[in-house]
């Protein structure tokens, strides 16, 4: 057995126990932990296909951010167990149709005659200065260029779609504008006034 | 000699090599760490008219020695209710990036551990995951000040990263490279004037702040905020859990710098072209490494801390599309040809 | 109007202000340094100054505490504790006096309320105990402390005489 099956073995008992326990584990937040966990693993098997842009990719935005702002949620969240195992036994048939489809559907990728491994074409080896991240650019800005900036185009409607249905202008807040407090000068605020200084009454009388 | 100890050693000889060179990467690493936290005692004491640690050793040359002899000595208190295995975790992961992205870091045109292709978006995925061990030591101490501190943190540094990657998009741009050899490369030419500060300014400065800011450094320590929530997330940690929290920062503080002085000051090019060549490239890396550290320094020195809602207005309001209007600008410029770098 | 707000935007963007704020803290760095380095330097201390108490005796030899307990009476934080007899020679004498270091906040009161300059405040105040009780001065311990540093006791009450 060479170095890398045994490194791409041990990441996937890595990956398989991790994606178990992300479906078992009782704590949601152990949960999105070993979500985490799992997307390394897989980052680390992508490495060994050598699609380096691919795994740090991942490794960048799943687990750098994606799951940072999961876990945020899942940590702020008051979790009762209990009433999420209330409905355990009604969820469990359709759950488990789900279930049986997606294990159908992978037998037929994985195992049958059109998609199996020996279907396919051997990948052809990499010259000594391929740079993957380059070839990546060239077909997205070039082949796939439309894709790319409608799938751009629906992220950014999704975010504005996101912060129009949050946003709530509140009339009784106080906030401030920082710019114009620096801008602010002296004579802006303050009024000298030249003033005759007073006497007491009793003075004046 | 080196052929008969290979030949010792047979297969096993990659390996130890590659652990050799590890090791001869992190032991100076955590030195400067060491020395970093004492210089940063002498700099702000020098600033604020003292003179700071002079007692252990000549003028105090000892110091770190003995802070982390303290921690070692000092007991690791586990909170009562709180994730043990996490909460022994998070210093680890905490470290665990501030050293690992120093693998694709190159020193000198030959000395980079691995000068691999995509060492940038390398350095931005480890880097990334920093925040966790933030994270989770917020949330496995069971404690509220911990928490708000982590959360703070989180915030703070998810929000940052975006304005840093914007920035290095610049730097990646002008080099038409993501590997870090090439990027330093790509600088040279007329000495001072050709590094990439003087073309992406302001990339180099919303780079440089976002940069304190991802370490939790004054002016952008609410997550530790002392006169608020004590210490942030690591109040409950005591002993050496805390010292290897202690060690990430700095070490997350020298990373920043190394990676700011390869970005954007010319990594191992010497000033001046010619006359200054005697000098090996390695220090001029140190020096430059050096200096950005002073400056994180000498930032803490002066400048009060944010609040809270004004540093998330400076990242997404002022830094981000800064960033994005001098990405756009250099694209233009490349494209018209007018690129002079 | 428009000038100033040009001159605004790029004072903002090019950091103008806290260039000026690192400036102040460049310069500070290179000015001398003010720090007292304790053990070796000392800053100068008054003869006011109101330290470890100390119990004195007259050039007899004979102690001059005559258990009047003025000073017991005035003491704020009832620190002072005071026992008295008749001594053989028919005088009144302190058979205990003993003052709780913990308690005391050394107000200097005693020191003002006592007839014959007795219990006094000395200028010690790098004094220490090792184990619980050894701040709870007695009288031997008292008397020693003005045995001890009587002439530097006598130099300092010598200084302020003027002013009392």
């Amino acid at each position: 057995m060479s170095f890398q099956t045994f490194v791409f073995y041990a990441l996937a008992l890595i990956l398989i126990y991790a994606a178990l326990r992300v479906i078992t584990a009782r704590n949601p937040v152990h949960a999105a932990l070993f979500l985490v966990l799992s997307f390394v693993a897989a980052a680390g098997i992508w490495l060994l296909l050598q699609a380096e842009f691919l795994a740090i990719t991942l490794v960048l935005v799943y687990v750098g951010a994606v799951m940072v702002l999961f876990l945020f949620v899942v940590m702020m969240l008051d979790v009762n167990l209990a009433r999420l195992r209330e409905g355990f036994w009604d969820y469990l048939p359709l759950g488990g149709i789900v279930g049986a489809l997606l294990v159908a559907e992978m037998i037929v990728v994985l195992g049958g005659d059109y998609f199996s491994v020996g279907e396919m074409p051997q990948p052809a080896g990499h010259a000594a200065g391929y740079s993957s991240i380059k070839e990546l650019g060239r077909l997205l800005y070039t082949q796939y260029v439309y894709a790319f900036e409608i799938a751009a185009v629906i992220l950014l409607v999704a975010i504005i779609a996101a912060i129009a249905l949050t946003l709530r202008s509140r009339k009784n807040t106080l906030y401030q504008n920082p710019g114009e407090q620096v801008a602010v000068r002296r004579e802006d605020r303050v009024r000298m006034v030249d003033m005759r200084s007073e006497k007491r009454a009793e003075e004046r009388a | 000699m080196m052929d008969s100890v290979e030949q010792l050693l047979g297969p096993a000889w990659p390996v130890v090599w590659t652990l050799a060179k590890i090791v001869a990467i992190v032991l100076p690493l955590v030195l400067s760490v060491a020395y970093l936290t004492l210089a940063e005692r002498k700099v702000i004491g020098y600033m604020q008219v003292r003179i700071g640690p002079n007692r252990v050793g000549f003028r105090g040359l000892l110091q770190p020695f003995a802070d982390v002899l303290k921690l070692l000595m000092k007991e690791v208190i586990v909170p009562s209710g709180a994730n043990k295995f996490l909460f022994v975790l998070a210093p680890v992961m905490t470290i665990m990036p501030a050293m690992a992205a120093w693998a694709v870091v190159p020193f000198s045109p030959e000395l980079v551990l691995a000068n691999v292709d995509a060492g940038l978006l390398y350095i931005l995925a480890i880097t990334s995951m920093g925040v966790y061990g933030v994270i989770i030591a917020g949330w496995a101490s069971n404690s509220k000040y911990a928490f708000l501190g982590s959360m703070r943190s989180a915030a703070q540094i998810v929000s940052y990263e975006i304005a840093m990657g914007f920035a290095l998009v610049g730097v990646l741009m002008a080099a038409q490279s993501l590997n870090l050899v090439d990027i330093v490369n790509g600088q040279r030419g007329g000495g001072f004037w050709s590094w990439y500060w003087l073309p992406l300014f302001p990339l180099f400065l919303v780079y440089l702040i976002s940069g304190v800011a991802e370490t939790n450094r004054a002016p952008f320590d609410v997550a530790e905020g002392e006169t608020e929530i004590v210490a942030g997330f690591h109040v409950e940690y005591s002993g050496i859990a805390f010292g290897v929290f202690f060690l990430a920062e700095y070490a997350n503080m020298i990373l920043i710098s190394a990676l700011c002085s390869i970005m954007f000051l010319g990594g191992w090019l010497p000033l001046v072209d010619t006359p200054l060549t005697f000098i090996p490239p390695i220090f001029w890396l140190l020096g430059k490494i050096a200096f950005v550290l002073f400056l994180f320094l000498w930032f803490r020195a002066t400048f009060p801390r944010y609040r809270y809602d004004q540093i998330m207005r400076l990242g997404w309001k002022v830094f981000i599309p800064i960033t994005l209007i001098w990405i756009v600008l250099i694209g233009a410029l490349k494209l018209a040809g007018w690129w002079a770098w | 109007m428009i000038m100033r707000r040009i001159r605004d935007f790029f004072k903002t963007f090019l950091l103008y202000e806290l260039v000026k704020g690192m400036m102040l803290t460049g310069r500070h760095f290179f000015q001398r340094k003010i720090t007292v380095q304790y053990p070796e330097e000392k800053t100068p201390r008054s003869p006011r100054f109101r330290g470890l108490h100390a119990l004195r005796r007259y050039p007899n030899g004979e102690e001059r505490c005559i258990a009047c307990k003025l000073c017991e009476a005035i003491c704020p934080t009832l620190c002072i504790t005071i026992e008295s007899e008749q001594r053989g020679d028919g005088t009144r004498r302190t058979t205990r006096y003993d003052i709780d270091l913990t308690k005391c906040m050394y107000c200097g009161y005693c020191e003002e309320s006592c007839p014959v300059d007795s219990i006094v405040e000395t200028g010690i105040f790098e004094y220490h105990g090792e184990k619980r009780g050894d701040l709870y001065y007695t009288k031997p311990m008292l008397l020693a402390v003005g045995d001890k540093y009587e002439a530097e006791i006598a130099r300092a009450r010598q200084a302020d005489a003027a002013f009392r």
